[in-house]
């Protein structure tokens, strides 16, 4: 059906014809008939990475095939979305092994994308957990393929945005929990260096984060919080918890109905607001149990967010510097400050190593900020590409809407080796996106 | 646990029915021509809710094998939901008679001869559920779809009269009839969005229907009015328009 998508930053938004399928005849049908299509979940990354004129979506293929909850191995179909699987898992001790800050994400994006969290440092990216997936491939062939079986494939597939065909299918590990509830502390720094000297000190934490307040200057430039955290244990849990350690009381959802005038988000509210969020930690630590899902994804608990930046809607802009090279960091934080663009959310996270072909993360520190889109913003957000690159460092492309081809073929290493195992599994350029063709992958 | 056998379960309003029914905790039995299309979503619901489900070839226009399908089942159901139907192609069916038979046949006398077998055992037992997923397109013809809704229309009669005979008998019947649904049936019509419903939140009307043993329901509730409008229009200016 013709109808106009975006992703989750509302911009760009086009128009699409989508189709949905539950059964593996119906994509392939539709594949057969069309020239080209690009695989869409949830919609939940932010630019035009699932954006095409035909897009096929995944979420009526939704199935659960298996869950070994003796050994924690699940198998499911790929339009499935991690808040159903945490409903399944979590109460059988079970947890994802790894996780974005959104639930509302599908396996098949989660694989696309190669995601990280909180836990990067210790537990690699997503694509680290699978056992093995089918994907269909350009000559309408399913392929099953394993860090073993059809290595290209799968290394091509693992943040691969769905260039090198659908996928449909994927087995992964499980991560063991014995409670749902999630042991924090949050520690304030006064400024960046203090930030990242008290990431140095916390790495042993499977969780890290950091929250950035980024108009700030001075003395206190780059203040923010550290927030870390471990899967709590039964003792730690309080007499009600430890009743049903596993087990989450059902919250309401908030959720913002339209789309706010655009002006709500400017530089004096996100002032107000980052004043308000690093104020309200009135000590210097603070630790508390609290459940996994305000730990994890704090902003799904408020519906439709993205509609806060307005109908133009906004760029998630994220980065990662290598390890030594975090002056880069103040540079462009300083651009940031300086051009008076402050950015709503601002998170910091630290990368542990990354062994793989075309994902996002490397070793180093991750920056990911909002910005609304508007004039001048896009020219802005060139000059920190080139920071970026100055620095050896690269963009997420499930975040990105408008990074420059040379950019990304300037800053991933195997630009190139990606390209050559999409031409072999996707000869034809059956699978293309906006986002594909701004980039020159299938142009 | 209770048993619902789900008919035509294939399709997209199917699962999620099957999956509303299993989170309260029915076993669910899944009957489709393809049975080989089902084994994900039973496998599905037993690893979701922790039901027992299992899967059996049922073909609506097979009407001699209806009588042997029911009785291989595993256990009789206490819910029984028929959810077949084909839309077809109204332009192809009027001069087509493969196209009109196979709509007539799947909506109406396909539902007509499992139901009958269905209702017998039912009226014997003196318990059990009937759910007919009839549609709102058999209140009143319409040049875009007159063949699916006169069939439809036929369906809702005969649930009607089952209600009058089962109703002595301790048997529930329900009509269902569904406006708009986010569907692969509808995924080529252009529907208005505010008055589109997802297949969930038909299910759930549904469930709720089963359990308040209501009689005839609309889904979403709206159409009950929609259609009070549609079915008040005078002919002499209703077959001037183009619906």
């Amino acid at each position: 059906m013709e109808k106009r998508l975006a992703n989750w930053g509302n911009y760009p938004a086009m128009s699409c014809d989508e189709t949905t399928f539950s059964q593996e005849e119906q994509v392939q049908d539709f594949i057969s008939t069309h020239s080209s299509v690009i695989a869409r979940g949830n919609g939940r990354c932010y630019g035009d990475a699932s954006l095409a004129q035909h897009s096929v979506s995944t979420l009526k293929y939704d199935k659960v095939l298996a869950f070994d909850t003796t050994n924690g191995v699940f198998e499911c179909q790929s339009g499935i979305t991690l808040d159903q699987i945490l409903d399944i898992i979590v109460p059988q001790g079970w947890f994802l092994p790894v996780t974005p800050g959104t639930k509302f994400i599908t396996v098949g994006g989660a694989v696309a994308s190669d995601v990280h969290g909180k836990n990067h440092h210790v537990d690699g990216s997503f694509s680290g957990h699978i056992i093995d997936m089918d994907v269909i491939t350009g000559n309408k062939e399913t392929i099953t393929c394993s860090a073993s079986i059809h290595p290209d494939l799968f290394w091509a597939t693992c943040g691969g945005m769905g260039l090198t065909g659908i996928i449909t299918r994927v087995r992964f590990g499980l991560k063991k929990i014995n409670t749902a509830y999630i042991r924090q502390k949050q520690i304030k720094a006064q400024n960046l260096e203090d930030l990242i000297r008290l990431f140095e000190e916390y790495k042993d934490y499977t969780y890290s984060m950091a929250w950035i307040d980024c108009l700030q200057k001075g003395d206190s430039f780059g203040r923010g919080i550290l927030i870390v955290g471990e899967h709590a244990t039964p003792e730690e849990l309080n007499e009600q918890q430890r009743k049903a350690p596993l087990q989450l009381a059902a919250k309401r959802k908030l959720s913002v109905p339209f789309n706010l005038p655009s002006f709500v988000l400017n530089t004096l509210t996100v002032k107000a607001f980052n004043w308000l969020y690093y104020l309200k930690n009135t000590k210097r630590e603070i630790n508390n149990i609290i459940p996994y899902e305000p730990f994890f994804y704090p902003l799904d608990a408020i519906l439709h967010w993205n509609r806060g930046y307005g109908k133009a809607g906004f760029v998630q802009y994220q980065f990662v510097l290598p390890l030594e090279k975090k002056e880069g960091l103040i540079a462009i934080l300083q651009k940031i400050s300086d051009a008076g663009l402050g950015s709503f959310l601002a998170v910091l996270k630290i990368f542990g190593k990354q062994d793989s072909l075309i994902s996002f993360p490397m070793e180093g520190y991750t920056l990911a900020l909002d910005f609304p889109v508007r004039k001048g913003l896009f020219e802005f957000l060139d000059k920190l590409d080139e920071i970026v690159l100055q620095y050896g460092g690269r963009l997420y492309l499930s975040k990105d809407a408008r990074m420059k081809q040379e950019v990304f073929w300037q800053s991933y290493p195997n630009a190139q080796k990606f390209a050559d195992i999409i031409k072999t599994y996707n000869g034809t350029k059956l699978f293309r996106s906006v986002q594909s063709d701004r980039l020159l992958l299938t142009e | 646990m209770p048993t619902v056998l789900i008919l035509g379960a294939g399709s997209d309003m199917a699962v999620a029915i099957a999956r509303q029914f299993a989170s309260n905790k029915f076993d669910i039995q899944l009957a489709a021509r393809n049975v080989a299309s089902l084994s994900a979503l039973e496998q599905d619901l037993q690893i979701r809710y922790g039901v027992t489900a299992s899967s059996h070839t049922f073909d609506a226009t097979d009407f001699t094998g209806h009588a042997a399908f029911y009785t291989a089942l595993p256990q009789p159901p206490d819910v029984t939901i028929s959810v077949f139907g084909y839309l077809g192609s109204q332009e192809r069916g009027q001069s087509d008679w493969n196209e009109a038979a196979r709509i007539l046949h799947t909506n109406y006398t396909g539902a007509v001869s499992v139901l009958n077998i269905i209702a017998d055992e039912y009226a014997a037992r003196g318990a059990g559920t009937i759910v007919g997923i009839s549609s709102v397109a058999g209140e009143r013809g319409r040049l875009s779809n007159y063949l699916y809704g006169s069939a439809k229309a036929g369906f809702t009669a005969y649930l009607s009269g089952l209600r009058n005979r089962l109703a002595h008998k301790g048997v529930h019947v329900l009509t269902v009839k569904p406006g708009f649904v986010y569907t692969r049936m509808t995924e080529n019509m252009k529907t208005p969005a505010p008055l589109t419903a997802q297949p969930q939140d038909v299910a759930k009307d549904i469930y709720n229907a089963v359990k308040a043993k209501k009689n005839v329901i609309y889904t979403r509730w709206f159409w009950r009015y929609i259609m009070l409008i549609i079915k008040s229009i005078p002919e002499g200016i209703f077959k001037k328009l183009k619906l």
